[in-house]
């Protein structure tokens, strides 16, 4: 009963974008955007574990926070939450401190569908063709750190 | 990993309808260049050519078989493509399961610990 996660990366943009429904209430997804301690318990790949600095979701808030890779590798990010509207939208910057000045512009757009079901729509702008390429292109690089560490852990 | 370059002129070899049905025929067994030609009105030369753009984007390979030279495809390559963009959607996918887990957890009734 797994939603489907839509991405699309359009070749020669520099934009990503991702539609996602969830079982939940509107309310409960923006909120587990909101409280960094459920924040904390699902954002960044799995099995990593997640150090907030501070993380204030409100207009104007920002955050900081570093992914703990299970191999001892560090992964810090920070950004301004420009306008957080409650159960509705939001717009922060995202930056990944191993990327200086790469920033890119990501939109949130938290959808009520009904009792107990939303959506989650997200656009994530970089400041170039090449830097959203590069981030695809990390995450392929996670990916495959991550499938390798499940492979040991079949042969162990 | 493979480069830029070769990434590049990989999906610039698929962005064609003909090569794409070319590989697909291709998914099911090698073929000469006649048999690949067969269910396309274009000449056999034109067919040629598709076939020099995906081998030149290494998605194919011709063996030395004297006359007929089957092409073959070449599946890794292929898959290494696809893994491009795979891997990003895996952490995503992961990371909105982990959502779900949440907020399934959060729908049980509870009293609000604050």
């Amino acid at each position: 009963m797994t939603n489907a996660l839509v991405i699309t990366a359009p070749e020669g943009t520099p934009w990503i974008e991702f539609t996602r429904e969830f079982d939940a209430p509107v309310g409960a997804l923006f909120n587990a955007h909101r409280d960094p301690d459920l924040v904390r318990r699902w954002l960044g790949p799995n099995g990593y574990e997640m150090a907030i600095d501070h993380y204030d979701f409100v207009s104007g808030g920002g955050y900081r926070y570093v992914h703990h890779a299970p191999d001892g590798g560090e992964y810090a990010f920070h950004g301004m939450f420009h306008t957080v509207r409650e159960g509705e939208f939001a717009i922060q910057t995202f930056e990944f401190e191993g990327a200086p000045d790469q920033v890119a512009i990501e939109y949130l757009w938290f959808e009520d569908l009904g009792p107990g079901r939303s959506r989650l729509r997200g656009k994530s702008i970089g400041p170039s063709v090449e830097s959203r390429d590069a981030m695809v292109a990390s995450g392929m690089e996670k990916g495959m750190r991550e499938g390798y560490e499940r492979l040991e852990a079949l042969c162990a | 990993m493979q480069s830029d370059a070769d990434l590049d002129s990989a999906f610039a070899a698929l962005a064609d309808p003909v090569r794409r049905a070319i590989i697909a025929r291709l998914s099911r067994g090698p073929a000469t260049v006649n048999e690949l030609a067969e269910p396309f009105e274009i000449s056999k030369q034109a067919v040629s050519k598709h076939i020099q753009v995906l081998e030149h984007a290494g998605l194919v390979t011709r063996t030395r078989d004297a006359q007929r030279r089957p092409v073959h495809l070449d599946p890794g390559r292929l898959e290494a493509l696809t893994a491009w963009i795979d891997r990003y959607r895996l952490i995503h996918e992961q990371q909105f399961r982990a959502l779900d887990a949440l907020l399934a957890e959060q729908s049980q009734p509870k009293e609000d610990p604050s």
